[in-house]
């Protein structure tokens, strides 16, 4: 019980940052920018992608670095000649516009990577057992994992708050005209955030992409539950998505582990329903099945009893 | 006087439009007799009302939903359930008013996730629309017996018990029930845009804020425009349980929620019959694109991202773009500009089809070297001469269209202007 409830844990927090990797540069673009990157998990796609093209040819190493740099300079792409175009007609339009990049990417990685899985594989560097608990072993790699997410959320928050830079790129979000009467080039800085928060998306999927497996079918896997975490979280705040993000991985890898039904509940305290109950198909439903919805879930109670989230600053 | 004349006319008008609409929808399976094609119009109906209510939301009342389908799919569920069992015995219901069911339950779900998702509109709707759609396709998996599991619930429409002498079995009398049911409830979803509350929804759309001033309850009025529309959006769900006779979970999940308002988009959110058009337009594009290409999702996709680029009105939009300059007799100083564009456009397209399809080629194909038919020709998507030969048409084209599109601006600047000239003097 207590070497599954530990390796639960771990998994957990592992699955946590991981989110929380990709919710950073969600919450970091929306918090800035006002606009909601619907297509942020297919840069994470493409990240992971990239990574194994890159990695193929120059190492992990080399792809570690180069592929979120890449996935940035897309993003800038993405935001100078997409965004930028749309952003007069608001931000419904914009959403919308990442919603059509979804389609697009998602679609171009089968169209240049394939249908089936790519080989993407953990760097032999990485590829031994940290330290061995209860008999199950801990690779490496997930310790490096979340030793990058840490390490990134220490470098952004110092960022935005230590620095100049992220003391102009928070002013241009609350006063965008007198940042501009100061002689800085909003809109470039708009691009810069937005190439910086693919970029960090672009970062998870380097590390995701071998940790899981790099298929077609991740960005669709992801996309639902970061927006869950960012919302959930708040949005636009950074410590809201990093509490949300362990939050929600918690949760999920608890439920997963755990085999329980209501009526096992309710069996241990001696109550046992019949089996022509109404209610017996809903308590007999194993935890297990409920730890997918158990995020959406825990969304919308969110949203019905604190709408601006755990710890948003404004409701919208 | 002149102006009860006038609007008299224009409700005449609009009676004959609603006739020749019932009358094309009589008149088609007649054109197009074979089976297949009658299967795709029979869906063209039942995505015609799905995108309709959709509209409601976002054309209507400015509302982005990631999540309808949630209301098409329970309905649609409902329905097929409804059908077992009368089909089980156990009730007795005509399968005419089906689509009822789905309705009845569309709005039973719209009220309870409404009630949480409409207090706010924009961005922070669209994520609890994205929210609330995830967590019914999840939950899926855990009401196994009303979602059916992996393999669906699938029933036979077929049930004896009906208004009128037909069983339902052949597809051609499952086309005209649609048909009808198509018919009326667009003419309610038009007759809804005409009162109060569909006015109401256009000041929340367009200003929320001095709506408030004026004295209406943006929420309330969001909130009835939503219920209202899954209950619209229920009745598509039970055509296509009708039609298909069978649901799956997928069916209220987010593909699904995504092509409704990829639909919706591009026919065009800002005239009523726009979503008529791009429902019609993305289902004839599905069932005849999917069996050529691979990459109709690519196509979709980047005709999406166009359209919210260069036409956010949709294909309605720019149709209506037109009403002005035809009204004043000008569309003819359109036209040259028109067709210059329209040689480069066709390179363009045909050079993105060319790389699209050998890219697909090269990646999916189980032997790459086999050539490919393409404009009647076979292309081998293994030579570098096709692949240069392709982005070179494609290069050009793009080059033709942005040319094009300066002398088609000048000529929309020459029109606006002569039609201010001529509006001043009157």
């Amino acid at each position: 019980m207590l070497e599954s409830i530990v390796f639960s844990v771990l998994n957990g927090l592992l699955y946590g940052m991981l989110l929380f990797m990709l919710a950073s540069g969600l919450t970091l673009i929306f918090g800035m920018m006002g606009v909601l990157n619907f297509a942020h998990a297919s840069f994470y796609m493409l990240g992971a992608y990239c990574a194994y093209s890159i990695s193929s040819v120059a190492g992990f190493w080399v792809a570690l670095i180069a592929a979120p740099l890449f996935v940035g300079f897309l993003g800038a792409l993405t935001e100078r000649f997409g965004l930028r175009n749309v952003h007069k007609h608001g931000h419904v339009a914009e959403l919308l516009l990442t919603f059509g990049l979804v389609y697009v990417i998602d679609e171009l990685v089968v169209l240049i990577w394939g249908q089936i899985p790519v080989n993407y594989a953990i760097p032999p560097s990485l590829d031994f057992t940290l330290f061995t608990l209860f008999g199950t072993s801990f690779p490496a790699y997930r310790g490096f994992i979340l030793f990058v997410a840490v390490a990134m959320f220490a470098a952004i928050y110092l960022l935005l708050v230590r620095t100049r830079v992220g003391m102009i790129i928070r002013a241009a979000l609350s006063h965008p005209d007198m940042v501009g009467a100061l002689g800085h080039d909003v809109p470039r800085i708009f691009t810069l955030v937005f190439a910086f928060g693919t970029g960090l998306a672009g970062l998870a999927g380097v590390m995701a992409g071998n940790y899981y497996i790099t298929e077609p079918g991740m960005a669709f896997s992801m996309g639902p539950i970061v927006f869950v975490v960012v919302v959930f979280g708040g949005l636009g705040s950074l410590g809201g998505a990093l509490a949300a993000s362990l939050i929600i991985g918690l949760v999920t890898t608890f439920a997963i582990g755990l085999n329980y039904s209501i009526a096992d509940l309710l069996a241990t305290i001696g109550l046992t329903l019949g089996d022509q109950n109404f209610f017996s198909g809903l308590v007999n439903i194993d935890l297990s099945r409920v730890g997918q919805m158990l995020p959406y879930l825990m969304m919308v109670l969110i949203l019905i009893f604190r709408p601006r989230g755990l710890m948003g600053a404004r409701e919208s | 006087m002149s102006n009860r004349q006038s609007a008299r006319s224009a409700l005449l008008w609009q009676a004959v439009v609603w006739v020749l609409f019932a009358l094309v929808i009589a008149v088609l399976p007649y054109v197009f007799t074979s089976s297949s094609s009658i299967s795709m119009m029979s869906q063209m109906g039942v995505f015609i009302v799905f995108a309709l209510s959709y509209n409601m939301l976002l054309g209507e009342a400015g509302m982005l939903s990631f999540g309808h389908a949630v209301y098409f799919g329970l309905g649609g569920f409902l329905t097929l359930h409804a059908i077992r069992a009368v089909n089980d015995g156990a009730w007795s219901f005509p399968l005419e008013l089906m689509p009822l069911i789905g309705g009845a339950g569309g709005l039973l779900f719209g009220i309870i996730f409404g009630s949480i998702s409409t207090r706010r509109g924009g961005v922070t709707f669209a994520m609890i629309t994205l929210g609330i759609g995830s967590m019914v396709e999840s939950s899926a998996n855990m009401f196994t017996d009303f979602f059916g599991g992996e393999s669906g619930i699938s029933g036979n429409r077929v049930t004896d018990v009906t208004l009128l002498p037909f069983s339902y079995g052949p597809s051609i009398q499952v086309y005209y029930l649609i048909g009808v049911w198509t018919v009326v409830a667009a003419l309610l979803m038009y007759l809804l845009t005409r009162t109060p509350l569909g006015r109401i929804s256009n000041a929340v759309r367009d200003n929320p804020e001095r709506a408030q001033f004026v004295g209406y309850n943006t929420t309330i009025a969001r909130f009835i425009q939503f219920s209202l529309s899954g209950f619209f959006a229920g009745i598509a769900g039970g055509l296509f349980a009708i039609m298909f006779e069978i649901m799956t979970a997928p069916n209220v999940g987010l593909v699904q929620s995504g092509a409704v308002l990829l639909m919706t988009f591009i026919g065009g959110v800002g005239a009523f019959f726009g979503p008529i058009i791009g429902a019609v337009l993305v289902t004839y594009m599905h069932t005849a694109l999917s069996g050529f290409s691979e990459g109709w999702i690519l196509y979709f996709g980047l005709l999406f991202v166009f359209m919210v680029m260069y036409a956010p009105g949709g294909i309605a939009g720019i149709i209506s773009a037109h009403f002005a300059p035809w009204r004043a007799g000008l569309v003819h100083r359109l036209l040259p500009g028109y067709a210059l564009a329209l040689v480069p456009a066709l390179l363009a397209i045909a050079g993105l089809v060319g790389v699209v399809e050998m890219g697909y080629q090269l990646s999916l194909a189980y032997d790459p070297s086999t050539p490919i038919d393409l404009f009647y020709m076979e292309v081998d998507a293994t030579s570098i001469g096709s692949w240069i030969v392709a982005l070179v048409v494609l290069g050009v084209g793009v080059a033709g269209v942005l040319g094009a599109s300066r002398v088609v601006r000048s000529r929309w600047g020459d029109v606006n202007r002569s039609m201010n000239a001529s509006g001043e003097r009157i």
